[in-house]
């Protein structure tokens, strides 16, 4: 594929490139820096892998004070950079460019401190999401966002991305977590936004910081908020003759004022493909499927499931299966989190990431259906039911080129159906190169301009990440 | 001083275009109530948004609601409560404490991050706003997030300009995630404790899995003879019984708790929510945010040297509501001296215009983030016409 366009690699930074890797030589040990072509491969994509480009060198250094000395020095040379943490972004928000330095903070992955009287975890960016959970476990706590990568992606990626998970119907998404970053800019300066306490003083910078996709500096530090587990969680499926019902029971369970910890939504055929990996029990006669989980003691959850099944009898409920068992629950919840996994099995696949109002969901599915197939394709829907996130899979091909085109147009068509019907063009894997030429469709001149001026506070030169989130023509200055 | 109320966005505009040409500095205001909040500013004339009201989105299955700026604020809670929904974050009524009148609006709920005792679970006002639309400082309307709940689409100008008290922009509409009201609200009140003791049973509680939605220590003295340690549990009427029996018996090391319900445990919270402790007296008010353990420990060191003060803990020790006289520098030196080794900040929220003027009323930052925060207010503001020096000077 070659539609999203790559800016030129300036060939006067290429031409230095031997004089860069020196200057970078100076600043870090040799291990820490990564020339030869083939340890740079590793680094040319994440995983957006139809795009790739083979950065100019890789550093990977292991303390605040090694990213600084290197982001001064890049900035001082005018040389682009791209903060990576796992590599996991779906939206190519960590995929480089030839004339770019990678700045991996994947060697910085200690937990540094726990302090479960206050609630708060001070770990290095590098450190997985579940490692921050698999630290704290043994004491009943956990960090509640839970991207399905969680086990891959960074805690640096998490506040590049804003990450969310299934989870984050009632914990909220990476902003809600996080309380206090260190933030080396491109110049070089290091600061500590926020902290162990609650609300930041002065401007909300941290809040800015999360989400904005490795261009406003780099993460080396972050004091993330710890909870303690509720006592028990159990999921259900619910199998739903169609989509609509699925939708309406989901609406009629919020509006009674019951906010589950989960509700994931899934279509026939993303049932099928979920199934025939992880063999959980999913039933295969119907048309949608929700996983629904509810957390606290036996009680607690005996009499919330009540309700929510009651409510889904008055939506006409086809199946309803009760896990039985901490076995039976994983099966569940296996299924859903290996839906990318699966579909990888048995076709190539885009997975798309919109969010809509939940109330167009019906509207939303059926449009969708139409888009893909007017494409000749085939798509697989598996969604964030209580927030409205979207994440159609297009299957396609990917030997076949224009197939790969294809499933790309039907994409940012449903990027667009989002938007047109008050959604968004992403609601948790970001921007990146992927959506960065639609942004105009979400946003109008001045509300873009508005974030570019903010951008450009942290990075007049736009050498942060420069290819990504903002359309490459039209750019501004402070 | 001259007072202009547009009655659409486009109106807005063409007022704050013409303001930035001619570079007139202009107070933004909601409901007007503010009289003393962050530095005292010079500023001729006062834009409202008393005119841009109204309910735009309310969709209860999607627990968002959207409403113009100016509308005021129980007119927001009113409709929610219709529907058996509330703002999440139990926003603060400052008029008791600031001695001032006149209806809130839900544009400075966002404008200041006002949020209350519910902030340590439901989170804070900027955890629910998810979207906005603006005025800039040239005069450009600008929209950031919108009505879905997730949204990672661009930078987040939402969060930056919940707490920015109206020096980046003039809000015309905001948009807010709601949640279901609890079907029961129970307090449980523990007796006597030390402010050590009484956070460390709020650590403890809110370190159990049994979700309170709020959390404070009253010392003796605070509205009472004896210390209060105050825990708010809001659910099902079964998950309450379970919960607040579960919980006695946790913290059965510090005595058995009294249970209050109902009226009594609203009053209670309100006066907590809204620092009614200290509305009557002539008291400078800080507002100090800190880990919750940390709390007491700046207590003991600022005790020591202010005498006269007065306090009570909010977020389950986090946040310190501290009364001191208000002579010479109410204070500042000495808070803030306390705090700079623990982390955290302290923010002065009423005192006299003089002390305003003269202590940063907002944390001092360094260096660098000055230089950002400056860097942002120019990219909304670049003729620095909203309320100029409100925050920090210069910004
Ligand atoms: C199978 C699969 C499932 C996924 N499921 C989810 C999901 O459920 N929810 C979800 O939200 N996402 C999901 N993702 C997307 C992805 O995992 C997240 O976006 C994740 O947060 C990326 O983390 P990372 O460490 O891999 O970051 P990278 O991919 O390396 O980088 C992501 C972005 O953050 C920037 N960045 C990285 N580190 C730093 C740093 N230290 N400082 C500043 N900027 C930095 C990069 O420049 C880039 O723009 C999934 C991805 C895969 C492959
Ligand atoms: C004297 C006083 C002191 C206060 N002190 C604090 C405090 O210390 N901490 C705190 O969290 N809250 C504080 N508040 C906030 C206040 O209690 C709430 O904002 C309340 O809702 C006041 O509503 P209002 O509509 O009267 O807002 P106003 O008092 O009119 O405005 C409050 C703030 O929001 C800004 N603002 C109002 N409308 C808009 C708009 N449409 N667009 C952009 N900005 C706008 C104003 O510039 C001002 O900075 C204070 C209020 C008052 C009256």
């Amino acid at each position: 594929m070659s539609a999203i366009a790559f800016p030129l690699p300036d060939p006067r930074i290429l031409a230095r490139r031997e004089e860069i890797i020196a200057g970078l030589a100076a600043l870090v040990p040799p291990a820490a820096l990564i020339t030869s072509e083939d340890e740079r491969r590793p680094y040319e994509t994440d995983a957006l892998t139809a795009y790739r480009r083979l950065p100019l060198a890789v550093v990977l250094p292991s303390t605040t004070q090694e990213v600084a000395a290197v982001l001064k020095f890049c900035g001082e040379q005018g040389v682009p950079v791209v903060p990576r943490g796992a590599g996991t972004s779906l939206a190519g928000g960590a995929i480089p460019q030839e004339d770019a330095v990678v700045i991996g903070v994947s060697k910085m992955n200690r937990i540094l401190e726990i302090d479960y009287a206050n609630r708060v975890a001070k770990v290095q960016a590098g450190v997985t999401n579940l490692a921050v959970t698999g630290e704290v476990m043994a004491e009943g706590f956990f960090y509640a966002p839970d991207p399905s990568s969680q086990l891959a992606c960074s805690i640096g990626g998490n506040i590049g991305m804003n990450s969310g998970g299934a989870h984050c119907l009632k914990y909220g998404v990476t902003t809600n977590n996080v309380l206090g970053v260190t933030l080396v800019m491109l110049d070089g300066s290091i600061v500590e936004i926020g902290g162990s306490h609650l609300d930041s003083g002065g401007l909300d910078i941290l809040g800015l910081i999360v989400g904005s996709e490795g261009q406003l500096g780099i993460v080396t530090e972050a004091t993330v908020r710890i909870l303690r587990a509720a006592e028990g969680a159990r999921p259900v499926l619910f199998g739903f003759p169609t989509s609509e019902q699925a939708g309406e029971a989901v609406a009629a369970i919020i509006g009674a004022g019951i906010i589950p910890v989960a509700m994931e939504f899934m279509d026939k055929p993303a049932i099928e493909i979920c199934e025939a990996f992880a063999h959980a029990g999913y039933p295969m006669d119907v048309e949608a499927l929700l996983i629904i989980e509810v957390e606290g003691s036996d009680a607690e959850m005996d009499a919330q499931l009540a309700r929510i099944v009651a409510i889904a009898r008055e939506h006409g409920v086809q199946t309803v299966k009760e896990s039985q068992s901490a076995m039976e629950s994983a099966a569940i919840w296996k299924g859903r989190k290996s839906a990318f996994g699966a579909t990888g099995r048995i076709a190539d696949y885009i997975c798309m990431d919109g969010t809509i109002p939940t109330g167009q969901l019906p509207h939303v599915l059926r449009r969708m259906d139409e888009i893909v197939k007017g494409y000749g394709l085939r798509v697989a829907n598996v969604f964030h039911a209580g927030d409205g996130n979207l994440h159609p899979l297009i299957l396609y091909n990917c030997n076949d080129p224009v197939e790969a085109q294809k499933a790309e147009d039907a994409g940012m068509d449903i990027l667009r159906l989002c938007v047109e019907v008050g959604g968004c063009l992403t609601g948790e894997h970001g921007v990146g190169i992927e959506k960065r030429d639609l942004m105009n469709v979400q946003f109008n001149e001045a509300d873009l301009h508005q974030q570019m001026r903010v951008r450009a506070v942290f990075d007049g030169q736009w050498l942060m990440n420069p290819a990504k989130v903002f359309p490459l023509e039209g750019r501004v200055a402070a | 001083m001259t007072l202009h109320t547009p009655s659409s966005e486009a109106d807005a505009c063409a007022f704050i275009a013409s303001a930035a040409t001619a570079r007139t500095p202009l107070a933004l205001v909601g409901g007007g109530t503010r009289a003393g909040l962050g530095r005292p500013t010079q500023t001729e004339r006062s834009l409202s948004s008393a005119g841009l009201t109204g309910i735009t989105l309310y969709e209860p299955s999607e627990m968002v609601i959207g409403a113009r700026a100016g509308t005021p604020l129980a007119e927001v809670q009113k409709t929610l409560a219709d529907r058996g929904q509330m703002l999440p974050f139990e926003p603060m009524d400052h008029r008791a404490l600031l001695r001032t009148s006149g209806e809130p609006t839900i544009g400075a709920i966002a404008a200041g991050n006002i949020s209350g005792p519910r902030r340590i679970n439901a989170g804070a006002a900027r955890d629910s706003l998810i979207g906005i639309r603006l005025v800039n400082g040239k005069g450009e309307a600008i929209k950031s997030g919108g009505r879905v709940m997730k949204n990672v689409t661009g930078l987040d100008l939402v969060k930056l300009v919940a707490g920015s008290f109206g020096t980046l922009g003039f809000l015309t509409e905001v948009i807010f995630r709601v949640l279901p009201v609890p079907e029961r609200v129970v307090t449980l009140v523990w007796r006597g404790l030390s402010d050590e003791a009484g956070v460390a049973l709020l650590s403890s509680a809110l370190g159990s899995p049994f979700e309170p939605m709020a959390a404070a220590h009253l010392p003796a003295g605070i509205d009472a003879d004896h210390a209060r340690t105050l825990l708010r549990l809001e659910n099902f009427s079964v998950s309450i019984e379970y919960r607040r029996a579960e919980l006695a018996t946790l913290l059965n090391c510090h005595g058995a708790p009294e249970l209050i319900e109902g009226a009594a445990s609203g009053a209670l919270w309100q006066g907590v929510r809204d620092a009614r402790f200290f509305a009557g007296s002539q008291e400078a008010v800080w507002r100090l945010s800190l880990a919750p353990t940390n709390g007491p420990k700046a207590m003991a060191a600022i005790a020591r040297a202010l005498q006269q003060a007065r306090w009570y803990y909010d977020w389950g020790g986090g946040l310190v509501w501290l009364a001191v006289p208000a002579v010479g520098d109410a204070g500042a030196a000495t808070i803030r001296g306390a705090i700079r080794p623990l982390g955290g900040h302290a923010t002065l929220v009423r005192a006299p215009d003089a002390i305003r003027a003269s202590v940063p009323v907002f944390e001092p930052m360094s260096g660098p983030l000055q230089r950002v925060t400056a860097g942002i207010k120019a990219s909304f503001d670049p003729a620095g016409i909203f309320e100029p020096g409100r925050m920090y000077a210069g910004v």
